[in-house]
C-alpha cells in the first residue's frame, strides 16, 4: 500500500540498501546523479562501496566491469541516455563481451525526463543497446514489480539494464503478483486485440482497454516487462488468439519494444501491427501532460491504433 | 633471473607466433616485452597452475593489441603449452589478437577498446581495497591511448581515491597507426600530466632496460596514498632492427618467413 505513494527512485535505493546490508559484494556507483535519484544515504552509509566517480559516466561502466571481474556486484547509475548511447561501446566491451555482472540502471526513460528535454529524453536507449549481445532489459512498470523483481536482478549473473521512472508510477500490480523476470504478464485477458505494453504506457493501456471494452472490443493487455529477451512463448500464443496487435512503449517505434516484438513474431506467426511511441523524432521539454498528446501516445491514442489494427485483421 | 635473456627469449617467441600467422601487432608487442619479463619473472604474486587464484596479483593491458607478447610470457611461465601459440587469430584460438580473459589461462581483463582496460583497473583495484586482499594491480596504457578521453577520466578517478594499489605503465614508444604521436595528436608531456593528476610519477629514459623498470616498481610499492604512473620510454618494435627501423608502419606489419629467420637470428 505505501508503495503508492512512494517514487520509485526511493523504493530502488530501499532495496539496494536491504541488498547492500546483507551482501558486501554489491557496490554502487554513481555519475554525478546519486542526490537526484535518492541515493546520497547510501554514499553515506557504504563509504567504501557507494562511490562517485563524478560527470564521467565512460569510466563508471568500466570501473563497474573491472568491480565485477573481481566477484562484487556493481549497480550503476545515471539517467537513461547516459547509461546507454553515451556509453554504448564501454556496455558492449567492458560489460557483455567481457561476461561481466554489471546492473545498469538507467533514470527518467523517453518522455519522462520531462523539463529536461530533448537532450536527456532518450528516444533510443533500449535500441541503442538491444543489438548487444546478451544484454537484458527490464523496465519495471511499478512499485511492486520493482521490489518483487530486485531478488531476480540480484540472482542473475550478467549484464543487465533497468531502464527505470523515477518519481511516483501509477500502481498496477497488486501484492500478491507472481514476478518472473523472463516472462511477459498477461494484466487483463481479451479475445479481440492483443495490445502489450512496457513502463508507463501499460496504465495507459489499461485506460485504453476500459475505453475500448464501452465499444465491446475486448483487449488483452501483456505487460513486456522484460524486452530482451522478449517472451515470444506469451506473445505468440495471445497474437494466434487475436490475431492483431498494438504495441505501446515510451520510446522509439524503431528499435524498441514494437521492433523486438515484430521481429519476434516475424520468425513465428506474422499478424497485422500498429504501433504506439515516439515516431522517430526528438524529445522535447514539457511536462507528461503535453507531451503524451503531442507525441499521440494517450489511452485515446491506443484506441485509435486498435481500431486501425482490427480494420487490418485477415 | 637474467632478466636480458628472458626479454630475448620472449621476442623471440612473440616474432615466431606472429611470424606463423604472417602478420600482427608487432611493434607494440615488443616495446612492452621488458616489463612484462620484470613483473611476471619477479614481482607478480601468481600462480600458473590456478590462474584465478583469489587475492593475486593482476595485470591488465589496456593496449590489449599486445597480446602476443602477453601470450609469449604466459606459455613460457606454463598458463598453457607452448603450441597454443601458433594458434593465434586461428579460428576457435584462445589466443585473440586483442587479450580476452574468457578465452585465454591468465589474461586478468578484457580489453582492446583502448581506455577502457585503464578504467577496468581502477575498478580492480578498488574493488581489491574493498575486500583488503593487498594485491597490487598492475596495468599498461599506450602512449596513442592515452589520446583517449576515458584515459584522463579514470586517473583523475585513481588519484582522488589514493589507489596507491595500483601500478601503471605507459609504454611511451611515440609511434600510433596513422604516424607518430607527436604528429598526430602530442599526449606530451606526461609526467607534469599524471603529476597534475595526484599520481606519482617515475619516468624511465630507457623504458626497454629491465633494469630501470624493477628499480621503479621497487619504489612504486612504497607509495602509500597515490597511484603510480611509470612512464616507459620505449622503442615500437624493439630489438628487431629492421622492425625498429619500419617506424609507426610496425604497429600491424606483414611478416614473411625470410624476415622471421632474420629476427630471430638478431635475437639469438
Amino acid at each position: 500500500m505505501m508503495y503508492e505513494t512512494m517514487e520509485m527512485r526511493q523504493v530502488f535505493a530501499n532495496e539496494l540498501d536491504k541488498a547492500m546490508a546483507k551482501n558486501k559484494r554489491i557496490c554502487l556507483i554513481d555519475a554525478d546523479l546519486c542526490k537526484a535519484n535518492g541515493r546520497a544515504s547510501l554514499d553515506a552509509k557504504y563509504p567504501k562501496r557507494a562511490f562517485n566517480v563524478g560527470v564521467a559516466e565512460a569510466n563508471m561502466i568500466s570501473i563497474a566491469a573491472g568491480m565485477s571481474s573481481y566477484g562484487m556486484i556493481p549497480f550503476v547509475a545515471t539517467f537513461t541516455p547516459f547509461a546507454t548511447r553515451r556509453v554504448c561501446d564501454q556496455v558492449a566491451i567492458s560489460c557483455l563481451y567481457a561476461q561481466q555482472n554489471v546492473k545498469i540502471i538507467g533514470s527518467d526513460p523517453g518522455l519522462t525526463a520531462e523539463y529536461n528535454g530533448g537532450t536527456h529524453m532518450s528516444v533510443e536507449d533500449i535500441g541503442v543497446i538491444r543489438s548487444i549481445p546478451n544484454i537484458v532489459i527490464f523496465e519495471p512498470v511499478d512499485n511492486t514489480q520493482l521490489v518483487k523483481a530486485f531478488p531476480q536482478i540480484l540472482k542473475y549473473v550478467g549484464t543487465m539494464y533497468i531502464r527505470m521512472f523515477r518519481k511516483v508510477p501509477t500502481p498496477v500490480f497488486k501484492d500478491n503478483y507472481h514476478f518472473d523476470m523472463f516472462s511477459a504478464d498477461i494484466i487483463e485477458t481479451g479475445k479481440d486485440v492483443t495490445i502489450i505494453a512496457s513502463g508507463i504506457m501499460v496504465s495507459a493501456a489499461l485506460e485504453a482497454s476500459k475505453i475500448l471494452k464501452k465499444a465491446n472490443i475486448n483487449a488483452e493487455i501483456i505487460n513486456a516487462h522484460t524486452i530482451k529477451p522478449i517472451d515470444i512463448n506469451t506473445i505468440l500464443a495471445s497474437v494466434q488468439k487475436t490475431k492483431a496487435v498494438v504495441t505501446c512503449e515510451n520510446h522509439n517505434i524503431i528499435g524498441g519494444l514494437y521492433s523486438a516484438v515484430a521481429e519476434a513474431l516475424s520468425a513465428n506467426d506474422p499478424f497485422p501491427m500498429e504501433a504506439i511511441g515516439i515516431k522517430d523524432r526528438f524529445g522535447q521539454v514539457g511536462k507528461l501532460n503535453f507531451l503524451l498528446p503531442e507525441y499521440e501516445m494517450t489511452p485515446e491514442d491506443i484506441v485509435k491504433a486498435v481500431i486501425k489494427v482490427l480494420d487490418r485483421k485477415r | 633471473m637474467n632478466f636480458k635473456e628472458k626479454a630475448k627469449a620472449i621476442r623471440r617467441s612473440t616474432i615466431e607466433t606472429i611470424g606463423s600467422l604472417g602478420v600482427g601487432h608487432i611493434g607494440g608487442s615488443l616495446s612492452i616485452v621488458d616489463v612484462l619479463v620484470v613483473l611476471y619473472y619477479k614481482h607478480m604474486n601468481i600462480d600458473p597452475a590456478n590462474p584465478k587464484m583469489p587475492g593475486r596479483d593482476r595485470l591488465i593491458i589496456s593496449k590489449g593489441h599486445s597480446g602476443p607478447a602477453l601470450y609469449a610470457v604466459l606459455a613460457d611461465k606454463g598458463y598453457f603449452d607452448k603450441s597454443w601459440l601458433l594458434t593465434l587469430n586461428r579460428p576457435h584460438t584462445s589466443l585473440p589478437s586483442h587479450c580476452d580473459m574468457n578465452l585465454t589461462p591468465g589474461v586478468d581483463m578484457t580489453t582492446g577498446s583502448l581506455g577502457q582496460g585503464f578504467s577496468c583497473a581502477v575498478g580492480v583495484a578498488k574493488a581489491s581495497k574493498i575486500v583488503k586482499d593487498h594485491a597490487i594491480i598492475y596495468t599498461i596504457i599506450g602512449d596513442g591511448e592515452s589520446q583517449e578521453g576515458q584515459i584522463w577520466e579514470a586517473g583523475m578517478f585513481a588519484g582522488n581515491a589514493k589507489l596507491n594499489n595500483l601500478i601503471a605503465f605507459t609504454d611511451n614508444n611515440h609511434a600510433q597507426i596513422d604516424g607518430f604521436t607527436a604528429d598526430i595528436n602530442c599526449v606530451d608531456p606526461l609526467s607534469k600530466k599524471w603529476k597534475a593528476f595526484g599520481w606519482n610519477v617515475i619516468e624511465i629514459s630507457d623504458g626497454n632496460d629491465p633494469d630501470q623498470i624493477d628499480t621503479a616498481i621497487i619504489k612504486a610499492k612504497t607509495s602509500r596514498s597515490k597511484p603510480t604512473m611509470i612512464i616507459l620510454n620505449t622503442i615500437k618494435g624493439k630489438g628487431v632492427s629492421f622492425i625498429e627501423k619500419a617506424g609507426y608502419a610496425n604497429h600491424n606489419m606483414p611478416l614473411s618467413q625470410d624476415q622471421v629467420a632474420m629476427a630471430l637470428k638478431e635475437l639469438e
